[in-house]
């Protein structure tokens, strides 16, 4: 037995990134999500409008955090933020009485935002002072949680699809001494590359649509945007995630360690790009994190145009980052499939000259 | 049209994999590399199809679609058949059509593959897969094939069979090289390359390499090992003395390719240039 364990822990030792996921990781997990795992919303961004702007405005206390006031504005300016992100609660101020409009897709801000308002409601009526207050909630008046979820759920699946399975293909060209075979082939880089992930991004593609046919035939999940938008986004996804999947796949040796380094790569995008947890919420150390995660992009459009009906215009900082990310990732993944497609390139003193001389 | 490595260096970190070697096939011969386990004849061959960048010297090498490669490790895709492996190379070579469909039958019928075309690559016997990547690197006509240890591991029956696709590659005008480590199998090339350490310690025709034996070589029948520098031959010792005479006991005989392969890579580790 002693010489099996002396044995596995020099195999240990030699395998670095086992090593490190069994030591650094969790620690790293642990502080990370630590304070990414909140549901407590303590801020929540707030425009106030109409003729008593001001006054409401005052009395607004934590958690709402008014980000604008303009008396001059109405409800359609209220609604229009938050179609467009730009604040989760509005205050339509006016005399006499009070409308308050929540988003719904904002399942725990919203939840806050009650419990706030029945307090303020409930202090106000004891002092007298109350105005009437009435308030409803847009793009998921139910506050059903399976509206949120199933948005986000289809891109992790696509992350799922598209990094995992994506990262054991280079991987298996070079376990089976197919990639070596494949550089002295007269292929570019560009089209190995893309001729590996189309299969992929077709198969992802069909994935996305069933999966968004089944949210909304079996959960009642509305779309009540724009099919294009969303088609738009999704691509821009898939070319990130896919673009991950060939990146870990350059950079890993063999199939264990592409599955390993695949999931580094999922986990923080399950646990800190706004799929169960409030991004708002999250501590600001670990934030960051969250806004270079392509599924925190693609959850920000597949909800934005499923449930609230975004247009394009409102989204077009979610889409350009996934294009600019789709981008990075690709060039990376080319660069480094370079390396082994084209090793010798420096010293290639080849031989279009020669071969058209002996052809 | 002069095709190849000059005086090529490869490290790979500080170890130094090939040691300013020069190969220059010539097209309708064989040339084989041949050494024991880390002597660089992989790297040899990989530096000659440009899969790994030199250090020092100079490769010059027909466009890519004109090189044939099998590596060492395999070269065929085990989950698919060996008609969809054919049409997979076919396709990354631009050929199409009828000219497909013929070069795919002239390659199934020289590696005698024909009966097994609709079976998956990975359910085909060693032997049948070495020779199915020998075919893939043959469809497209390559006027450079090079082969990494294309018989390691094989049977006496597949190693012949291969052998006889290699010969006619060879007969029809290309540049073939390969690597070995069977003795016996070097003697069929038109050229040999004996590697150690990365470098090239003979090199020439195997009449050559035997012509360039220095000393005398013996024959010893003795249950024991006898004094000197001896290897073992069948039932028999060689011995190989550098002094004029053979050694007390032995015949002298003319050394064989096999002895003169022993030989100069006992001459290397004694420090004797040939």
């Amino acid at each position: 037995m002693w010489a099996m364990t002396v044995k596995e822990f020099r195999q240990l030792r030699r395998d670095h990134r086992t090593f490190a996921m069994m030591i650094v990781l969790p620690v790293m997990m642990l502080v990370i999500f630590g304070y990414a795992a909140n549901f407590t919303v303590s801020k929540i961004s707030t425009v106030v409008v109409g003729p008593q702007a001001m006054t409401v405005a005052e009395q607004l206390k934590a958690p709402f955090r008014v980000v604008e006031i303009d008396p001059k504005l109405g409800i359609s300016t209220a609604k229009s933020r938050l179609l467009n992100g730009r604040a989760e609660v509005a205050f339509i101020a006016e005399p006499g009485t009070t409308q308050v409009l929540m988003d719904g897709t904002q399942l725990f801000s919203t939840e806050t935002a009650e419990a706030s308002l029945g307090r303020m409601a409930q202090a106000a009526r004891a002092s007298g002072t109350a105005s009437p207050l009435s308030f409803s909630i847009l793009y998921n008046p139910r506050l059903n949680t399976s509206w949120v979820l199933v948005p986000g759920l289809a891109g992790l699946i696509l992350v799922f699809i598209g990094t995992l399975i994506t990262s054991l293909g280079v991987v298996r060209e070079r376990q089976s001494g197919t990639l070596e075979q494949l550089a002295v082939m007269p292929l570019r880089p560009w089209d190995v590359i893309a001729g590996k992930i189309v299969p992929y991004f077709i198969v992802a593609s069909l994935d996305l649509i069933v999966i968004i046919a089944v949210g909304i035939l079996l959960f009642g999940v509305p779309f009540v945007g724009n099919v294009a938008v969303f088609a738009l986004g999704a691509i821009f996804f898939l070319l990130v995630t896919l673009g991950i999947g060939v990146l870990i796949s350059t950079i890993s040796q063999n199939q264990g360690q592409a599955i390993q380094l695949a999931f580094m790569v999922m986990l923080p995008q399950i646990l800190l790009s706004g799929l169960i947890f409030p991004i708002s919420s999250m501590g600001v150390g670990v934030r960051w994190i969250s806004y270079i995660l392509p599924l925190t992009y693609f959850i920000d459009i597949s909800r934005g145009v499923m449930l609230k009906g975004m247009p394009i215009v409102a989204l077009l900082e979610p889409l350009a980052l996934l294009a600019i990310l789709a981008m990075v990732v690709l060039a990376l993944a080319m660069l480094r499939f370079r390396r082994d497609l084209a090793p010798s390139s420096r010293s290639y003193r080849s031989a279009m000259a020669e071969s058209k001389v002996t052809a | 049209m002069s095709w190849g490595i000059e005086s090529a260096t490869v490290r790979y970190g500080s170890q130094v994999a090939l040691d300013g070697l020069t190969l220059q096939p010539e097209r309708g011969s064989v040339t084989v590399v041949i050494g024991g386990d880390g002597a660089g004849k992989s790297t040899c061959l990989k530096a000659l199809v440009g899969l790994v960048p030199l250090n020092e010297g100079t490769a010059s090498r027909p466009s890519k679609k004109e090189i044939g490669y099998v590596p060492a490790t395999g070269g065929i895709y085990p989950d698919l058949t060996v008609y969809e492996n054919l049409a997979f190379f076919g396709r990354s070579y631009g050929i199409k059509g009828s000219a497909f469909e013929k070069r795919r039958a002239n390659v199934l019928e020289l590696v005698g593959l024909r009966d097994v075309r609709e079976r998956l690559a990975g359910q085909l016997s060693g032997g049948m897969q070495r020779k199915l990547a020998v075919g893939l690197a043959l469809l497209h006509q390559p006027l450079l094939l090079v082969l990494d240890e294309p018989t390691t591991g094989l049977d006496p029956l597949s190693r012949a069979e291969i052998w006889r696709v290699i010969s006619h590659t060879a007969a029809q005008g290309a540049a073939v090289v390969l690597s070995t480590t069977y003795v016996n199998e070097a003697q069929r090339a038109s050229l040999v390359i004996l590697l150690s350490k990365g470098r090239s310690i003979a090199a020439g025709s195997p009449s050559q390499i035997i012509a360039g034996v220095p000393g005398k070589v013996g024959r010893v029948k003795s249950e024991r090992q006898p004094p000197g520098l001896a290897w073992r031959r069948g039932g028999m010792w060689h011995t190989w003395d550098l002094s004029k005479g053979t050694p007390d006991e032995a015949d002298r005989i003319e050394p064989d390719f096999s002895d003169a392969v022993i030989i100069a890579e006992l001459s290397h580790e004694i420090g004797i240039t040939r």
